[in-house]
């Protein structure tokens, strides 16, 4: 979906053909300087075949300025596929396509075919995409053309290496990710993953990419449900804020794998947090608070207006002063809060019935204990 | 409407306290997030010195409030919706997509499409369509999803019988199941992906033109349900990172058939409202990334969605005012860091301008500007009144009024019976082994 002039890792077709030119020039010398390059139109071999023009229409609307090469590539492609040829050099010109404009996922279809029909070694087609992603990481089509080659070779193998060779690159690769995790899933090759995923938070904690492969993992092995296990994510997630409070993806990280259960019901978290504020203070930290307090409110009977107070004041603190670009999200929760636990504050009203999960009860509450 | 001439947050005194804090432990994400900050200090404190030269005459008066560059950026669509260099060869495969990002964003700057380009619009979507059904990237190609959402909307856009008449409805039907899948998602194209963004495409494209059957988006919801994962936010597919635009996605397509309440709404919105880089104003995609200007829509732009759906939801605490997102340094971000000089929007300082970015850079300054719907409207405008655009339809991202129009078309319309009654079916023929 991404648009724009390419970006600048990747081979410009212009320098191709201009290296190709020079060659031309001086292996032809007889060709005359228009047509220095060996166009599939003034090759024998295409002889046979009718290349078809694009066809945009009468007054033609988001006109690319092809260059030759590309038009006359895809020109002969076009012709190919209006013939459904399955042959060699059909194949041939699919890999030319695809040099010309890699998110071209007809031609990509069309080469998965061919591999098909004509049986093509498929461990060529792995060195081959091999390739092409280490030159283009970050386009769809390359990175699922190598998922269908693995699944028909049945042959995850090279797989977690080279996408730790792309990572390398650059760790948040959301396309090779998603290749790793269905890598991982299809052929259950957990056992490393966890040591991966430290390594890359040793060299970059704030690499959210690889916190979300942590629970991943963590999800598909042992699960969170085990006290030890959980503990111990635990005890990592606050050695990791302790290094680096301002690092947004732990904090996250902590929330998301006790919300499930309660973050107000993990024994001494509060008392860690508060005492992490005296010297590890951060707007994530803060919020965290905010969390911890409004799952006590929810799922803790009894007076509680001691707690509110405190997630109303932090909410304040947070609009105010300590995270403002968050000052309507900051002061919306607080107004939410106050609603629905009643403060006693004269201006509240009870909120009409929430049908959101979780909080059928609490309108419930509300209604029995606030008759303002 | 509230016009704010000045003064600008990004001018304020405890703006600088907002930079990245690294603890002492430099990381390739606190280098990289560094680094633009201290791109954006520069273009803010350049934009400072012409802000605070005398305003002798009228010429530094006009320039000392943000502006938007109206002129330059209309320039700029009218030649491409025309004409691209070869620079767009890596986009043949996707020009109803130029389309779509030209025509709204022109539709935003509210400048009018002249009607024979319109009708040449029409002609051109036309030779995109596919014989089977839904249209694709460019003419003789496959068709696929996204363009055919691109299509749809840059169709509704124009807005014409010519236009409208263009889609076959019967033959979109069918390839929208060819493209369905048992578990409830959709493959971008035979053969192709799965991810979030084909839920999206197939719901906006079936609900504009009225070809939703019972089964059509049978299982979608709880599909699009599991992508939402622990940090709130939805990722491409079950399992990835929450991501800006494959939350977009996920929550409008929900929101288009009618489940948005299945999703952690509370959790969606914090993650979200987090997404907002407190220095440069701007969204980024995903936690510990940089910002980039085309997620002042794919995140932005959740915010109005996520308002109506609490609110929807009996929310009385909901702001009658404004966005949770902070409005104001959203579009200093655009206005100051996103424009190009000769024309066009783009991600950051230092990068090009393109078409994607002018697109979504205009749609976020668009959600930025206005709150509310037709009955209740506020508007915010940084810098001068002429910086206003349209508002954008939250869902669909076309104007509003359009979406009014497209829908009451093709509602006159029956809804096409499908060759394929039973989507478990058309499905097999879609696993990828061709």
């Amino acid at each position: 979906m991404r648009g724009g002039a390419r970006k600048g890792s990747k081979k410009s077709p212009k320098l191709i053909m201009k290296t190709r030119s020079v060659i031309c020039f001086t292996a032809l010398p007889s060709l005359s300087p228009s047509r220095l390059c060996s166009y599939k139109r003034d090759r024998k071999e295409w002889a046979d075949l009718e290349p078809v023009p694009q066809d945009d229409g009468p007054n033609p609307v988001v006109k690319i300025a092809y260059s030759d090469k590309f038009t006359d590539v895809y020109d002969y492609f076009r012709a190919l596929l209006k013939n459904d040829e399955k042959s060699d050099r059909a194949f041939t010109l699919t890999a030319e396509a695809i040099e010309l404009n890699a998110a071209n996922y007809t031609v990509w279809h069309y080469r998965r075919v061919l591999l098909q029909a004509l049986e093509k070694d498929l461990r060529e087609e792995m060195r081959y995409i091999t390739a092409i992603i280490e030159d283009q990481p970050k386009n769809y089509q390359v990175w699922h053309h190598r998922r269908m080659v693995v699944e028909w070779l049945n042959d995850p193998s090279e797989e977690l290496e080279f996408i730790a060779e792309i990572l390398s690159q650059d760790a948040k690769n959301y396309h090779a990710w998603q290749h790793r995790q269905w890598v991982l899933k299809e052929y259950k090759l957990w056992d490393s993953e966890l040591e991966y995923v430290e390594q890359l938070l040793e060299e970059d904690v704030r690499n959210n990419s690889a916190w979300n492969q942590r629970h991943y993992v963590i999800s598909h092995t042992t699960g969170y449900s085990d006290p030890s296990i959980l503990n111990r994510e635990v005890q990592y997630s606050l050695k990791q804020i302790k290094k680096a409070p301002h690092n947004e993806s732990v904090w996250n990280y902590l929330k998301g794998i006790l919300q499930d259960r309660g973050l107000s019901s993990h024994p001494g978290l509060l008392e860690q947090i508060l005492e992490l504020k005296e010297t590890h203070c951060s707007p994530y930290l803060l919020g965290f608070l905010v969390d911890i307090y409004e799952d006590s409110l929810e799922n803790t009977s009894g007076d509680q207006v001691e707690v509110l107070s405190k997630a109303l004041e932090l909410c304040e603190l947070l609009a105010q002063e300590r995270d403002t670009i968050r000052r309507e999200y900051w002061s919306y929760v607080g107004r939410s809060l106050q609603t629905k636990y009643c403060s006693g504050d004269p201006s509240t009203t009870s909120s009409a019935p929430e049908t959101d999960r979780g909080s059928a009860s609490v309108s419930v509450h509300q209604e029995t204990t606030c008759n303002s | 409407m509230e016009s704010v001439s000045s003064p600008l947050r990004c001018f304020g005194e405890c703006h600088t306290a907002e930079k990245y804090t690294d603890d002492g432990v430099e990381t390739v994400t606190s280098v990289e997030q560094r680094k633009v900050e201290r791109s954006i200090q520069e273009v803010v404190s350049v934009y400072k010195q012409i802000h605070s030269l005398p305003h002798t005459t009228a010429v530094f008066a006009t320039m000392t409030e943000p502006t938007l560059l109206r002129d330059q950026h209309y320039q700029y669509l009218k030649k491409g919706l025309r004409h691209l260099s070869d620079a767009y060869e890596c986009l043949d495969a996707s020009r109803p997509w130029l389309c779509y990002w030209i025509l709204h964003s022109l539709e935003l700057l509210e400048e009018p499409v002249p009607t024979a380009i319109a009708s040449d619009v029409c002609k051109f979507l036309a030779q995109c369509q596919s014989p089977t059904g839904g249209f694709a990237g460019g003419p003789c190609q496959a068709a696929h999803l996204a363009p055919t959402y691109a299509a749809v909307n840059a169709l509704c856009i124009i807005g014409t019988q010519e236009a409208y008449n263009i889609i076959d409805r019967e033959k979109l039907l069918s390839f929208l199941f060819s493209v369905k899948q048992p578990d409830g998602s959709f493959v971008m194209h035979i053969g192709g992906e799965v991810d979030v963004r084909s839920t999206y495409c197939a719901a906006s494209v079936a609900s504009l033109t009225n070809i939703m059957t019972p089964t059509l988006f049978q299982d979608t919801p709880t599909w699009i349900v599991s992508c939402q994962n622990w940090e709130g936010g939805l990722g491409g597919v079950p399992g990835l990172e929450a991501h800006g635009g494959y939350t977009f996605c996920g929550m409008a397509a929900l929101v288009i058939l009618g489940k948005e309440h299945m999703l952690d709404l509370k959790s969606l919105l914090r993650w979200v409202a987090s997404r907002q880089m407190r220095y440069e104003g701007g969204f980024q995609g995903r936690c510990n990334k940089l910002v980039d200007g085309c997620y002042s829509f794919w995140q932005a732009g959740l915010l109005p969605l996520l308002h109506r759906a609490l609110f929807k939801g009996g929310d009385s605490t909901l702001s009658l005012q404004k966005w949770m997102f902070e409005q104001q340094a959203l579009q200093e971000y655009i206005l100051l860091c996103c424009q190009n000089p000769a024309g066009g929007l783009l991600d950051k300082p230092g990068k090009s301008r393109d078409f994607y970015h002018t697109c979504y850079c205009l749609s976020g300054l668009s959600v930025a500007q206005h709150f509310g719907n037709m009955d209740l409207h506020h508007e915010l405008i940084v810098g001068r009144e002429e910086n206003r655009l349209a508002p954008s339809h939250p869902v669909y991202n076309i104007c509003p009024e359009k979406v009014a129009q497209a829908i009451q078309h093709f509602h006159q319309l029956p809804v096409p019976v499908p060759a394929q009654k039973e989507v478990s079916s058309a499905c097999n023929t879609t696993a990828d082994h061709s």
